[in-house]
């Protein structure tokens, strides 16, 4: 699929930490990023989907050291030379010490980090500690932004910029904000980083279009609703459906 | 007036996701603008006078004063506004804003309902469409307040997720939020959140004290010796504070609900028991594990049923101006009773926590006054406190 970037994300835990190592190792052979989610039980940013995710993860005993653990151990495919990155919130980082917590990134090879409740205005107090052990704090932009774009883009240091594809939570949705192409121009004036777009992105012809506007799909919500149905099986399913998406 | 910061000390601050960031910018700028106008300040005025029945009364309560023989005890008698708690005056404040700012559209959380039904009342005064979320558990042990909503105009949601109680509330607005944002406000009903929400709400609950010092100081000719409130987010306690923070002979005393017993895990006592953490827009402090997962709370208030506390607050205690205490369930349905037979009023079960320390600590203050701040009418929960003492009554 030429050099659009594919991003997926999966919530770690779901249904166990052994079984979130083997589908990141499935998925990243087909993404230029696997973002994996450590669980917080109040994940306001996250629809119906990924919260149910979170709160599976959450009741089997999945904390922040068991997923670093887990990462650690992980066999990321050479195929796309896949980049690992975390998604959580910011309640969870601070308590387990921003320091620690991007020393422990850079040990597991954690390349960045997405928090969806830390807007720039806050993210001084994080970003020194993780860019200390290389470790960058993605970007995150809405359709909301607006004159907000310039001051936020420039400071996308690596990773990708995370742009959201329309207003309401993660999930599943047939329609994204109308002027989405846009606004990705605009963060292209202000940063080199690729902007991919996520936020309800689940069929091929969605990506497809997304693809045309943007550098990259962000898919989070179908595949842990795959895991949702297919449990520990789900690698087989997972692969089947990554492939209508990159193709 | 006083500064429009985004921090006390190191709480505060803006922890939402950038979807929500300009309008959490659109206010800060709108409330910067309002909050020192004049005609702004009049037109609250006026409806704090005439529609909320304001000034509230200080009333002495001189049975309970002379059964438990030590201070002389005050109520500042919030329950006596419309609609019932001290909810009205950050309602109309928000409400007020909310349709200068040309907002179509109310959002609100609510634990007790008192929050919901104040918000759809200032909706219907104001013309403005209102969606309330209220926790399942909580719809069903205050459904007289979800009724009552709905007889206002507003649509009520209950929310099945999590705890299903006012912390999910929370998270489901602030999801809602950011589904429509152009044309709503989020009308938070405590002093927490995001800034400015935790400046706004107690500038509007700061109507309490303000009034409060003028009524004592008419009364006794001298300050008190302590202004008690019940706290769950805080924003009765923070608006009975408020203009006595910059007395220091005044000791400021929060009750938080201690449920079922602080050694237990089922209680919302988040001074006692909480860490510093960011959750909810704001960095304050909670009640969560050590991964900084935020622990279920019990409170048999549901009101008071929150794992956090608004940011001032966190910052007080942190410098020691204002002590917090816990109260148990036990001790506010005590409080809850006697308070009834004693002078005849019923606090809301929230309002009985500060009334159940100020029956502990009257002898404390001998020789002089405490002020109790009565944040709410308890009519909303004889039902439940009827169960409670295994009673089984229907509403």
């Amino acid at each position: 699929m030429n050099n659009k970037k594919f991003v997926s994300f999966i919530t770690a835990g779901d249904p166990s930490l052994d079984k979130t190592k083997e589908f990141i190792e499935v998925l990243s052979e087909y993404s230029d990023f696997v973002e994996v989610g450590i669980p917080f039980s109040d994940p306001i940013a996250e629809g119906d989907v990924i919260e149910a995710a979170n709160a599976r993860a959450l009741a089997g005993g999945t904390t922040t050291e068991k997923v670093f653990d887990m990462l650690k151990t992980v066999k990321l495919s050479p195929a796309k030379s896949c980049k690992l990155v975390i998604l959580t919130y910011i309640n969870p980082v601070f308590a387990y010490g921003y320091d620690k917590f991007g020393k422990r990134c850079k040990e597991c090879g954690v390349h960045g980090l997405v928090i969806p409740d830390l807007p720039f205005e806050e993210r001084a107090e994080v970003e020194g500690h993780l860019n200390k052990y290389g470790v960058h704090l993605i970007t995150l932009l809405a359709p909301t932004s607006a004159e907000r774009i310039k001051k936020l883009a420039s400071v996308a240091s690596g990773g990708f910029v995370y742009l959201v594809s329309s207003m309401g939570t993660t999930g599943v949705r047939t329609k994204f904000d109308s002027d989405l192409a846009k606004t990705v121009a605009q963060i292209k004036k202000s940063t080199k980083i690729p902007v991919c777009v996520g936020f309800g992105i689940s069929t091929p012809e969605q990506a497809q279009n997304i693809r045309k506007i943007a550098d990259g799909v962000i898919v989070g919500s179908a595949i842990v609703k795959i895991i949702a149905e297919h449990g520990n099986n789900s690698s087989a399913y997972i692969k089947e459906y990554i492939q209508t998406l990159v193709n | 007036m006083n500064n429009y910061n985004s921090k006390f000390g190191q709480f505060g601050g803006q922890y939402v996701p950038e979807i929500l960031m300009s309008a959490v910018g659109e206010l800060e700028d709108a409330y910067g603008k309002y909050r020192n106008d004049p005609t702004f300040n009049a037109e609250l005025t006026d409806l704090y006078n005439n529609y909320a029945g304001r000034p509230s009364l200080l009333y002495y309560a001189s049975n309970m004063t002379k059964d438990l023989g030590g201070a002389k005890i005050y109520f500042k008698r919030e329950d006596l506004n419309h609609t019932g708690s001290h909810k009205i005056n950050n309602v109309l404040g928000q409400a007020l804003l909310a349709k200068k700012m040309g907002k179509k559209r109310l959002i609100a959380e609510t634990g007790a309902g008192q929050h919901g039904v104040a918000t759809a009342t200032a909706a219907a005064l104001f013309g403005l469409e209102c969606e309330i979320f209220m926790g399942e558990v909580d719809t069903e042990r205050q459904a007289l307040n979800v009724y009552r909503m709905r007889l206002l105009g507003a649509k009520v949601n209950a929310v099945t997720s999590g705890t299903r109680t006012l912390k999910d509330a929370v998270n489901e607005t602030m999801r809602e939020w950011t589904r429509r944002v152009q044309d709503t406000h989020y009308l938070i009903g405590s002093a927490m959140g995001p800034h400015p929400f935790p400046t706004m709400v107690r500038d509007f609950q700061s109507v309490i004290s303000r009034e409060a010092k003028q009524q004592i100081l008419e009364a006794e000719g001298k300050l008190p010796k302590a202004v008690i409130a019940c706290i769950g987010g805080g924003s009765n306690a923070i608006g009975a504070f408020y203009h006595f923070i910059g007395d220091k002979g005044v000791e400021l005393i929060g009750a938080e609900a201690a449920g079922k017993g602080i050694d237990t895990p089922h209680h919302a006592a988040t001074i006692a028991h909480g860490r510093p953490g960011i959750f909810h827009g704001m960095k304050s402090i909670f009640c969560q594990d050590e991964d900084g997962q935020i622990a279920p709370c019990h409170s048999i208030s549901a009101g008071l049923d929150y794992p956090g506390i608004g940011p001032e607050h966190a910052e007080l205690h942190t410098q020691k101006r204002a002590n917090y205490v816990g109260i148990t369930d036990d001790e506010a349905v005590g409080a809850f009773e006697y308070l009834s037979r004693t002078e005849g009023i019923i606090p809301a079960i929230e309002s009985a926590h500060a009334v159940a320390y100020a029956i502990k600590s009257a002898k404390k203050y001998k020789g002089g006054s405490i002020i109790v701040n009565i944040s709410g009418r308890g009519d909303k929960d004889v039902a439940s406190i009827a169960r409670y003492k295994g009673e089984n009554i229907n509403e």
